[in-house]
């Protein structure tokens, strides 16, 4: 089946997210839509599976123009979409999820679970897709749930499979796995849309490419001809250089001091594991691992936001292991959140009162119990020109900027006032390359000025990059650390550490 | 690099405020003008529904006018009737703002109110100047007690405030009629459920008096115009207050900035009850200069409309309360004058927190008041 | 490259740390109701407690059960404090919940033989009251777990249980008693539409539209009630639909009087339970309307209409709301007053979150309030020192407890509360 895509606009409100948008997508190929956060790539998925309504522009399935006119009508037609979060219950098993909406029903509505599973099983068996039917959904790794989102668009027998971002969540092992899965579906005849912004990735399975930019199609192409290079370009529109240039590694004595450190989940299992490392002033260390394995616990731990079980936390000889945020926050440690727009900013506060989120009580900004705002405002115009925070005004509410600039508006207040220690989590996630190269250009400065910087990134690219020295963490323990001081480590290794591979 | 006046030139320019946009003048002012009208309207055929007529109906609304503005008793009427109504929707709107859905103020009136006659009775040798405060006070730490029993399992058990504070005010009604049957609350010689008096010198003064002795509005209506620049002091001007409005705006952000929440959630809890409290303390020592079983008869729950209609912002409290006294001592005019039950307004009132909290209904009740949504998106 | 000598990763494990400290919370509980029951309850227990099983017209009269109240308590006391202490022991916090399920339940008998003693009581009696006064409290919840299962939370059950006394007592009073009922079914099923228009198509915060409609319905009945009833009280006085005994059933001893000699509202209440459980858990519709209930989004993506299944669910919930109401006039006195629903629709909430939102737990949570409700009326008649008031208060009490015990523990829907916004 082939699907045709022609002059497809979309725009919300005043923003043009889709504009004049054609696209080819054929049976037995892997097309490769390229682009990054924010270029359009989901909503123009969106759109083709029937979540969206286009405001121009026309969708033909083997030259016959459709319309749908809601997702119910793209899976009828054979359209099939894999969603970057994914679309499954948690409480529910695989075969509940695989077959809602299409169940197989008996008598008086009674919905046939065992006939479900036994759907199940023949999908998962004709294409070797390996999940148990009857399994939890929230108790199964990410790889597997991805696994259940394919079965899913099978089941509604799709000829066209889209697939949003479907990497992001996978270590590098799981990735190859994945592309074999996708090789298998292309040779069974299926089209397959694969959307991502990572661009060796495109190279290795599309065969052919076509890159989005602010809503157009800028480029298309083979990519045996293609380097990352060029499709970098078509993707910012400028050249982009991957690499960052910092002062040479000259690491000081120890800033914070982590010993058989133990944190527990909410539901008390075990997320952080007896784990040992310290990090230096003049240095950055970069947690590298597959999401889910204790980072954001070990962060939130370190940043006084959760409970330590056992172990002690000392920055700068001083004990903070029970150390409240606030008094850790006093003593010079700063941190960006991974999950901004929950809990890095406040959207409905103006840009000003977010400046201050974690600082309005210093005695800069309030005295006598009273917030000093016409200091405040000032401060925050201030900060909001130095760390390139574009808002049209300090009294904006936060929620109205762009993801780049709100996480800016972020490091701006962590990074303007005296700090010795940064604890940035997924600091990147999600933005344009613009902000990307920003932020990072903000963390290497506070290196290089002799702050302690821990970084907790799922891009390993990411943290190749920026890191002198890598920890690998997985299911809650450090199975692997390597020296990066002069970019030394090896990619492979990292990745098959991530996968839980210890050398 | 830019030179230091061009960055100057850029802090000014952030620091310049824009003039409210359209649609937030259309969601504070034209949506509650809709609301109310709109609510008549709707009050108007249920009165037809039950049969009243055509004329009565009319004769209603000029009673219920008359009986609000109409003369100089019917503006004491209204302040009279506002002065709780402001204090207790003070409270609401500052829990509103921290996030806490307070039913409450029903049982922190009930509370409060019993405490301020307790005080009362008992220091009857006390001079005015600290009597009538320590009343006050008392009515406000009673109130703030109590609420803070919501707050606390709010904080440290998670159980919604909603169901915990309409628990709390069941069990204040009991616990009012409890305390009203015992030997040192009980009146002497009464068998029924009923509080000794306040003495003279404990009472909030009444303001007209001297004019014509049947002018009840009494100071309590100063007390709540100082509440009202209180509350705004504490959440716009003060630290707590930043605090209050950020865990309600996003309990986890506040919580990542260093906020302690579970002590946020009882201070605002506390804050909002020792408001109720005052509201019951005004009545008992302005108006009531007793307590009997009910005595609150309802303000706890008209409190929740003047909050929800005053935005949660003091100053559209003070309006939104002015308005609702208003409707209160017109509906006792209407009920007197045309024999509509004052219950209608308890109709009104409801329809109008639907409206407010609904503006996407309002929109399409009315839309010729508003511009089309394209153009607010053009913004 | 350097490999860290730390331990090599295993399987995701458990710290009991949240399970010890229940276990001691709970042993503390037990061991002060153990002090209590000792102290109180059997230092001033004289003579036997007489429960009355049975009444002398029954066909299969059982005799009376008489409780030596003193020694009754000290063995209560006892067994409270071995289950205490069996929670400090290693291996006892296993059994913590079932536990403390236990000790309060011997307590609450300690302190039923305690205000009987030398006295006689009607168990039976007491039991048949408990039923009765759980049913508007179980439809509550039961309205509760057909809304919240889609995500939506109804605050408004308190006003949709007073709308169905209102318009059954005054359709009742008109047309009859089946016509009254089933006028209260459709005024519930009506605010219950009008709560998911609110909510889902107008995406009014479901707390404030939920209070909204409550404080309306109490305006608009009790406008009515003062306007149109004080003049003709001919409209107010609805036929009470009567106990009906089931043949055989009905004569089983004890259980036979609960279950078995009801009206229309016990056994309605019963059987909506089972067809909720049904629809709910075992058909195609329930998967859908559950999945609406968790992830929305995934719903919609499968091409489920999200929005009509809310619609849907909330009417039927407010349709069961609206037979609940039944029961305070049609079931039960035949008049409507103010206000007289009395907050048993919130606590039909507390119900439904104690019973993890599942019809069957509302129902069985239910049973635990109506026993309070029963027994503090019961016990009034036995005149115990506590004053009434307090005895009142109990319900209350109760249901505050239970939402402050266990809404950490159950896990609500996951999308419970939000608006799903169409995009």
């Amino acid at each position: 089946m082939n699907v045709e895509l022609r002059g497809i606009t979309k725009s919300f409100g005043p923003v043009i997210a889709n504009s004049d948008v054609t696209l080819d997508i054929r049976a037995g190929e892997v097309l490769g839509l390229l682009g990054e956060n924010g270029a359009g790539k989901s909503t123009l998925m969106n759109v083709l599976c029937g979540l969206y309504q286009p405001n121009a522009g026309e969708i033909r399935i083997d030259g016959r123009p459709v319309t749908f006119n809601g997702p119910g009508a793209a899976i009828e037609a054979g359209i099939g979409m894999v969603h970057q979060h994914f679309m499954l219950v948690p409480v529910f098993t695989v075969a509940e999820n695989v077959v809602l909406g299409v169940e197989p029903v008996g008598k008086l509505d009674f919905l046939d679970l065992k006939k479900a599973s036994d759907q199940v099983r023949a999908i998962k068996d004709q294409y070797g897709l390996e999940v148990d039917p009857d399994a939890l959904i929230e108790t199964l790794p990410v790889g597997v749930q991805q696994r259940v989102e394919i079965i899913k668009v099978l089941f509604r027998s799709a000829q066209v499979l889209i697939l949003d971002e479907p990497t992001a969540v996978l270590t590098p092992q799981e990735v190859e796995e994945f592309f074999q899965i996708i090789k298998a579906l292309r040779d069974a005849g299926k089209a397959l849309v694969f959307i991502t912004h990572k661009l060796n990735e495109i190279l290795q399975i599309a065969d052919r490419i076509s890159v989005l930019r602010q809503g157009r199609i800028t480029g298309s192409g083979d990519p045996k001809t293609m380097t990352t290079k060029d499709l970098a370009e078509m993707m910012v529109g400028r050249p982009v250089s991957f690499d960052v240039t910092k002062q040479p590694f000259a690491p000081g004595k120890d800033l914070l001091k982590i010993e058989n450190l133990t944190v527990l989940h909410e539901n008390s299992e075990i997320a952080v594991n007896q784990i040992n490392f310290s990090v230096r002033s003049g240095e950055i260390i970069g947690i590298a691992g597959v999401q889910g394995n204790g980072q954001t616990a070990l962060v939130e731990a370190l940043a006084g936001l959760r409970h330590i079980t056992s172990g002690t936390v000392t920055y700068q000889d001083h004990d903070i292991t029970h150390s409240s945020a606030r008094a850790r926050h006093r003593m010079g440690i700063a941190h960006i959140p991974e999950d901004r727009q929950r809990t890095g900013i406040i959207p409905s506060f103006t840009v000003a009162e977010n400046m201050v989120l974690d600082t309005y009580y210093d005695t800069r900004f309030s005295s006598r119990g009273q917030i000093k705002w016409d200091i405040v405002n000032e401060a925050a115009a201030r900060g909001a020109v130095e760390f390139d925070v574009r808002t049209p005004s300090v009294f904006s509410a936060a929620g109205h900027l762009s993801g780049g600039n709100q996480q800016k508006l972020v490091v701006a207040r962590e990074l303007s006032r005296d700090t010795e220690m940064l604890l940035a989590a997924q600091p990147t996630r999600g933005l344009d390359v613009g902000s990307i190269e920003y932020i990072h250009e903000r963390l290497i400065h506070a290196r290089d000025e002799g702050d302690g910087v821990l970084i907790v990134s799922s891009e390993l690219d990411e943290i190749l990059a920026l890191s002198d020295r890598i920890l690998v963490m997985f299911k809650g323990n450090i199975i692997a650390e390597f020296e990066n001081g002069d970019g030394q480590a090896d990619k492979n290794e990292v990745g098959l550490a991530m996968a839980g591979a210890a050398p | 690099m830019s030179t230091p006046s061009k960055t100057d030139k850029a802090i000014q320019d952030l620091l310049r405020r824009a003039a409210p946009p359209r649609a937030e003048f259309e969601d504070l002012v034209i949506v509650p003008i809709f609301a109310v009208v709109a609510a008549l309207i709707l009050g108007a055929f249920t009165m037809l529904a039950t049969n009243v007529e055509l004329a009565t109906i009319g004769q209603s609304y000029i009673a219920l006018l008359k009986g609000s503005v109409g003369s100089l008793n019917a503006i004491s009427e209204t302040l009279t009737a506002a002065a709780p109504l402001i204090l207790a929707g003070l409270g609401l709107a500052l829990g509103f703002r921290a996030g806490l859905f307070n039913i409450g103020a029903e049982g922190q009136i009930l509370m409060g109110g019993i405490a301020a006659v307790i005080t009362g009775f008992s220091l009857p040798g006390l001079p005015f100047v600290l009597l009538l405060p320590l009343c006050l006070l008392s009515g406000a730490l009673v109130g703030a007690l109590y609420a803070g029993i919501a707050g606390w399992l709010r904080a440290a058990t998670g159980a919604h405030e909603v169901i915990s504070t309409i628990m709390l005010n069941l069990i204040s009604y009991r616990l009012l009629d409890y305390l009203l049957r015992q030997p040192f609350i009980q009146r002497e010689g009464r068998a029924d459920p009923i509080s000794k008096s306040v003495p003279d010198n404990a009472e909030l003064p009444r303001l007209l008096d001297w004019l014509d002795p049947n002018l009840r509005v009494h100071a309590g209506i100063f007390l709540a115009l100082a509440a009202v620049l209180v509350v705004y002091w504490i959440l716009y001007r003060s630290k707590i207050g930043f605090e209050f409005r950020a865990s309600g705006a996003s309990p986890d952000a506040a919580r990542f900035a260093g906020m302690r929440s579970g002590l946020i959630i009882v201070a605002a809890m506390a804050t909002a009850g020792a408001l109720a409290g005052l509201a019951g303390a005004n009545q008992v020592l302005g108006v009531l200069d007793r307590a009997t079983p009910g005595f609150s008869a309802g303000i706890g729950f008209d409190a929740i409309a003047v909050a929800l209609l005053g935005r949660s912002h003091p100053f559209g409290v003070l309006l939104a309360g002015l308005l609702f006294g208003a409707l209160e001592a017109g509906g006792r005019q209407m009920q007197v004058d045309a024999g509509v039950s004052i219950d209608l307004i308890g109709i009104i009132q409801a329809l109008i927190i639907v409206f407010i909290a609904a503006p996407l209904l309002v929109r399409a009740i009315f839309p010729w008041g508003f511009r089309k949504p394209a153009d607010v998106r053009k913004e | 490259m350097a490999i860290s000598d730390q331990t090599t990763p295993n399987i995701p494990m458990k710290l009991d740390i949240g399970e010890q400290r229940q276990a001691r919370i709970t042993g503390t509980v037990l061991i002060g109701l153990s002090i209590l029951v000792a102290l109180v309850f059997a230092m001033d227990s004289d003579g036997l407690a007489v429960f009355r099983l049975s009444r002398t017209t029954d066909a299969l009269p059982l005799p009376n059960l008489a409780v030596p109240a003193q020694s009754f308590n000290y063995l209560v006391s006892a067994v409270l404090a071995f289950l205490g202490v069996r929670q400090f022991a290693r291996g006892g916090a296993r059994w913590t919940s079932l536990s403390l399920g236990i000790g309060m339940a011997i307590a609450v008998a300690a302190f039923l033989v305690w205000a009987t003693a030398g006295k006689s009581f009607s168990l039976t009696g007491m039991l048949q009251a408990t039923v009765v006064r759980a049913v508007p409290i179980a439809l509550g919840g039961l309205a509760g777990v057909l809304c919240e299962r889609v995500a939506v939370v109804n605050i408004a059950i308190e006003g949709m249980l007073l709308a169905g006394a209102f318009t059954g007592a005054l359709v009742g009073s008109l047309l009859g008693g089946i016509p009254g009922l089933a006028a209260a079914i459709a005024i519930g099923g009506l605010f219950g539409f009008i709560l998911a228009a609110l909510v889902v198509s107008y995406r009014m915060d479901q707390i404030i539209a939920g209070v909204v409609i409550n404080l309306f319905v109490l305006g608009l009945t009790s406008y009515v009630s003062s306007q149109v009833f004080q003049e003709y009280r001919t409209l107010n006085n609805a036929p009470v639909f009567r106990a009906y005994k089931i043949p055989l059933l009905g004569d089983i001893p004890v259980i036979g009087p609960m279950l078995f000699q009801q009206n229309l509202f016990v056994y309605g209440a019963l059987i909506m339970v089972a067809v909720s459980t049904y629809y709910l858990f075992y058909t195609r519709r329930g998967l859908r309307a559950r999945a609406v209930g968790e992830h929305p989004r995934a719903a919609d993506t499968l091409g489920i209409n999200v929005y009509r299944i809310r619609y849907i669910n909330v009417t039927l919930g407010g349709m069961v709301a609206g037979f609940g109401g039944a029961w305070f006039t049609l079931g039960s006195v035949g008049r409507f007053d103010e206000n007289m629903t009395g907050g048993r629709g919130y606590i039909g909430l507390a119900a439904m979150i104690f019973g993890r939102w599942h019809p069957v737990g509302a129902l069985l949570a239910a049973l635990v309030f109506g026993f309070a409700d029963s027994m503090q009326q019961k016990l009034a008649l036995l005149q115990t020192p506590i004053p009434s008031e307090f005895l009142a208060m109990a319900p209350y009490i109760a249901t505050i407890i239970v939402v402050a015990g266990f809404v950490g523990r159950a896990r609500a829907p996951a999308a419970d509360g939000k608006p799903y916004i169409k995009e």
